[in-house]
């Protein structure tokens, strides 16, 4: 009834509006998008303190709060094996254990009675911490959260609890089917012993101490080991000088060497089973390691993950759940991390009658990487959609703020995102056939499966010989239960 | 695509506790209603979907949540699960869009429902024929194969990832089912159409093969961990009339039998305009964005007002408890029967809530988890598992290593007692009102979160304001409506308790590792 196509959106609109809910309604093909508005993305104000310390500044004025977050070069990745577990206390017990003026109990009803937080995490690759509340309380609230960052004290009765909060961490961790998939998978990729692997036991968990968490702090928390990042309604110059207040007398600290965590560098291929009864599903996870987001083929590589196993409309989706109907959850992906390769990985659960049959189907989409290559139009979809879902990238302040931190606290360029852009532009579909013949190797793969031996379709032995792998939690020593209060010397 | 039963969903024990926490979040909070309300448009076709549009012109993109006034309530006997199964199909795409040839597809669709109905009549025969039942088993099959050829498989979700979508989603509760995505604001208008088509001309196409995973869904989330396990027959026991009893994403049984034709009769009973509101937030301007929902979701029939649920839960007369002798490390959940959101006094329940379980000051945290250290996490929730009609305020705890269920109840019960007996301080008080205050602010910074809220409140309360006035409400809470309703509700004979128990006989699977 109207000629649309050649009708901008506007007077398209406009004459929508003179013409109420006509029901006209054609092809989609044919709707016509404006050009989407501009924005102008908006950059940190950065300043390196004398001390080392990287602040980096984004106001954003549409609610009346403040968040912080801070990143710390530490990690639980340099904590040695007979400690493991050290990580997780410290992280709860930096926040809950009080600092040499105020005890954690303190801090608690402060932050609660504004409504407002502070957490602290010590996560693989980084030490973490973050604050959010209302704008009046900020300048309190950092007071607070500068002291538990300058002056924690660790102490004993807060230990305790983190510490038995890890321990069931122990004790439920056989619990959760997909849990014990993924930790036994990471296993057999980077090896038991390795940092991106190993879990705490109640003997591990038990040997940290008071001590070892001052030591941690004291030979990583300084400021110029620190990035810290403030977003909300604030005033820069002002936000810089409260900040300069809470940490620039906060002296720099020495260069520590960065140790290099290290891991075995391939599972051994083959057919690896968990037997669990009480579940009426198998969960398959089948992979080897995966690669770094330093590596030039990244691009390639996450136009290749968004074909094959990203969405919707990927090849693992529409093959394995749609088409098949075998599974509710099916992923896969070659992952990548900052400093560290990932894991290639694809998983799924299925009835324990498809189990062998769900196997089958994984390796035919893995096989089918190099037998029948992604196409013009997969790789052409995957593209359009991470092309155009790029301005989610930068939909809140936050998000941008935190992107920047992210590449500075490993190195990557301030305009990463925007190469990241055009590179994935440049993407062909040689380049994704290309690269998903050199990171997947379908004689390499490590096959995992959780579940009940009884009502398989087929057993698993006609994969190979299979390694039962053994998840018996080993028991606290001290009898009692729980992780032992009493820390080893 | 997934059951929205908070604690249905996978995760170990201690991460449950994190998902609570994000579930008991109080109602997000603004600044003023008088400020917001000049970004906020309502607008109610003739047909009755109302949309409600609210300006946050951050950055070029949009948010939306369609909340559909439907869920696993409105099931009956031998079709449950099927609010879940419909969700799912609204993903299968429509008469244009999934299909190289409708006609000929919508034909080959009935030959499988004809195919199908020949199977289920030969499988539940009195004493069934295994010959005939394969034979009718490979027509079925050779059917849906036939009926696959005119498939474009999962156009539908192609289009929106490659237009740029994010977040395409839905679940489906107890009461209520909601779909959402986020899209660059320039493709509004795509959206008008998807999401208009996908309820307006629906094709239930790979119809049991959808069921098929629903069924995956199904062991993933009830059978195969121990919460899963749990939450289920909590339901059960604890609702003995109300539909809130059968669980959202259906017995295994009635999964294996609903049809095709009953789920779109489903589908026209429930699916009327008058039953939908979608909000919309992100960078839209109303003048432009009303006349596309007129000219696309006005098309929608108006059709009939769905029926309404009779049955009320009678009042419970006695304690009930149900022990789950299980692999897994114990887990300990208690709830007692209250009135819907809808009442009054639900500020009441929500601070009750907020005192008992919020953050590291709140009274059970301090007691079970910082002080006799026999738990690593507890937490509450005001309304289980919906909130629409009369429901529960349940309590849970992840008792510590080495300590049981019982001491967890011991001292939940303590702390729930002093509420009967004491008045809360008034430095409690003033927390609950700071903390919703400050919730319902945090919550005003995301398009999705906000759409979703947004159309929560319209949906239950009739008036996205209350999203606002609820936090007035609990600024009116009075210490003595909390002994009040503590009195009223925290009572034996109104308690159901469910309970995880470590088995150490043979049936231990995951301690073992055979």
């Amino acid at each position: 009834m109207r000629t649309r196509h050649v009708l901008t959106m506007m007077t398209l609109l406009a004459l929508a509006a003179s013409l109420p809910a006509l029901g006209q309604v054609e092809d989609w093909k044919k709707i016509q998008y404006p050009p989407l508005n501009k924005m102008t993305i908006p950059e940190p104000q950065r300043t390196t303190l004398p001390n080392g310390m990287l602040v980096m500044l984004l106001e954003d004025h549409e609610l009346p709060t403040v968040s912080a977050m801070m990143r710390i070069r530490a990690g639980a990745r340099n904590i040695p094996a007979d400690k493991t577990g050290l990580g997780d206390v410290f992280g709860d017990v930096l926040r809950t254990g009080g600092t040499k003026t105020r005890t954690g109990d303190q801090i608690d009803d402060f932050l609660e009675a504004r409504g407002a937080r502070i957490e602290t995490d010590l996560g693989e690759t980084a030490g973490t911490a973050s604050s959010w509340c209302l704008k009046q309380d900020f300048p309190d609230v950092l007071k607070v959260f500068a002291d538990i960052l300058r002056n924690p004290v660790f102490a004993e009765d807060k230990i305790a609890i983190a510490k038995n909060q890890a321990g069931a961490g122990i004790a439920r961790r056989n619990d959760n089917p997909l849990g014990i998939m993924f930790r036994e998978f990471n296993k057999l990729v980077y090896g038991p012993g390795s940092p991106y692997a190993r879990t705490p036991e109640f003997a591990t968990l038990g040997a940290v101490t008071q001590a070892d968490l001052v030591a941690y702090h004291k030979k990583y928390f300084h400021p110029n080991r620190i990035i810290l990042g403030v977003v909300g309604d604030f005033d820069s110059k002002d936000m810089l000088a409260k900040i300069k207040a809470a940490f620039g007398d906060w002296p720099k600290g020495p260069e520590v060497k960065d140790e290099t965590a290290t891991f075995q560098s391939a599972p051994k291929p083959g057919i690896y089973y968990i037997q669990k009864d009480d579940m009426t599903q198998s969960d398959i996870i089948i992979g080897h390691l995966g690669i770094v987001k330093t590596n030039p083929d990244i691009f390639a590589v996450d136009v290749m993950n968004e074909a094959w196993g990203g969405g919707f409309s990927a090849r693992l989706f529409s093959n394995v759940r749609s088409k098949k109907g075998l599974a509710y959850s099916v992923r896969g992906a070659v992952d990548s991390n900052y400093d560290y390769p990932g894991t290639f990985n694809t998983w799924m659960t299925t009835k324990t009658e498809t189990t062998a049959a769900g196997i089958d189907a994984l390796r035919e989409e893995i096989e089918n990487l190099s037998k029948s290559p992604l196409t013009d139009a997969e790789v052409q979809r995957a593209k359009e959609s991470i092309l155009n879902s790029f301005v989610f990238n930068y939909d809140s302040k936050e998000k941008i703020l935190r992107q920047q931190m992210t590449y500075a606290y490993f190195g990557f360029p301030p305009d990463y995102l925007a190469q990241y852009r055009s590179r994935i532009e440049k993407v062909t579909t040689a380049d994704v056939q290309r690269v998903a013949k050199k990171y997947v190797h379908d004689n390499q793969l490590a096959i995992l499966v959780v579940g009940p031996t009884k009502g398989q379709d087929r057993p698993l032995s006609s994969f190979g010989t299979v390694v039962p792998v053994d998840i018996t939690i080993p028991k606290p020593k001290a009898p009692g239960g729980g992780a032992s209060k009493k820390s080893a010397p | 695509m997934k059951a929205r039963n908070p604690i249905g969903r996978p995760g170990a024990g201690l991460a449950l506790a994190i998902l609570m926490a994000a579930a008991t979040a109080l109602p997000a909070r603004a600044q003023s209603l008088t400020d917001f309300e000049k970004k906020v448009t309502v607008k109610t076709l003739p047909n009755g979907w109302t949309f409600v549009i609210c300006q946050r012109p951050e950055a070029p993109v949009f948010s939306f949540a369609t909340h559909v006034n439907v869920g696993s309530v409105q099931e009956v006997d031998g079709i449950t699960g099927i609010a879940h199964m419909f969700e799912h199909m609204a993903f299968k795409g429509t008469t244009t869009i999934g299909t190289t040839d409708y006609a000929a597809e919508k034909k080959a669709l009935e030959k499988v429902d004809q195919a199908y109905d020949a199977y289920d009549a030969a499988r539940r025969a009195r004493m069934p024929d295994a010959a005939k039942v394969d034979a009718a088993l490979k027509a079925f099959k050779d059917a849906q194969e036939e009926a696959d050829k005119f498939i474009k498989k999962n156009e539908f979700g192609e289009i929106i990832d490659r237009e740029g979508g994010v977040g395409l989603n839905a679940g489906t509760g107890a009461d209520s089912t909601v779909y959402v995505y986020s899209l660059p604001s320039n493709k509004f208008e795509l959206w008008a159409y998807l999401e208009s088509e996908r309820f307006i001309h629906p094709v239930f196409r790979e119809f049991y093969k959808e069921r098929d995973v629903v069924k995956e869904e199904r062991r993933l989330r009830t059978e195969s961990q121990p919460i899963g396990r749990l939450i289920e027959q909590f339901g059960l026991v604890a609702f003995a009339a109300s539909p809130y009893h059968h669980p959202v994403v259906g017995y295994m049984s009635d999964l294996d039998s609903f049809t095709r034709a009953d789920a779109e009769k489903f589908y026209q009973t429930y699916y009327v305009p008058s039953n939908m509101v979608t909000a919309l937030v992100g960078d839209l301007k109303p003048a432009e964005v009303v006349p596309i929902l007129e000219k696309y979701f006005g098309r929608a029939p108006k059709g009939n007002p769905p029926p309404i649920i009779r049955t009320v839960e009678p009042p419970q007369i006695a304690e009930k408890f149900i022990k789950i002798p299980d692999p897994a490390q114990p887990f300990y959940v208690e709830g007692y029967h209250k009135p819907a959101a809808t009442s009054p006094d639900e500020p009441v329940y929500e601070a009750i809530v907020d005192v008992l379980t919020n953050g590291r000051t709140s009274r059970l945290y301090r007691s079970l988890v910082r002080d006799k250290q026999i738990a690593v996490a507890v937490q509450s929730l005001p309304s289980y598992p919906g909130n629409k009609f009369p429901n529960m305020f349940i309590v849970f705890a992840v008792p510590a290593p080495g300590h049981t269920n019982d001491e967890s109840r011991d001292a939940i019960r303590a702390e729930i007692d002093r509420l009967k007996k004491e008045d809360i301080t008034p430095e409690e008080l003033a927390m609950v009102k700071t903390h919703a205050k400050a919730s319902l602010i945090e919550g005003l910074n995301s398009n999705n979160g906000l759409a979703d809220q947004l159309a929560d409140y319209q949906t239950t309360f009739g008036d996205w304001r209350e999203l606002f006035k609820a936090v007035d409400k609990i600024d009116r809470v009075t210490p003595a409506d909390i002994r009040r309703i503590s009195n009223a509700i925290f009572t034996d004979t109104n308690r159901t308790v469910a309970v995880v128990e470590t088995a150490t006989g043979p049936a231990a699977g995951g301690d073992s590792g055979r």
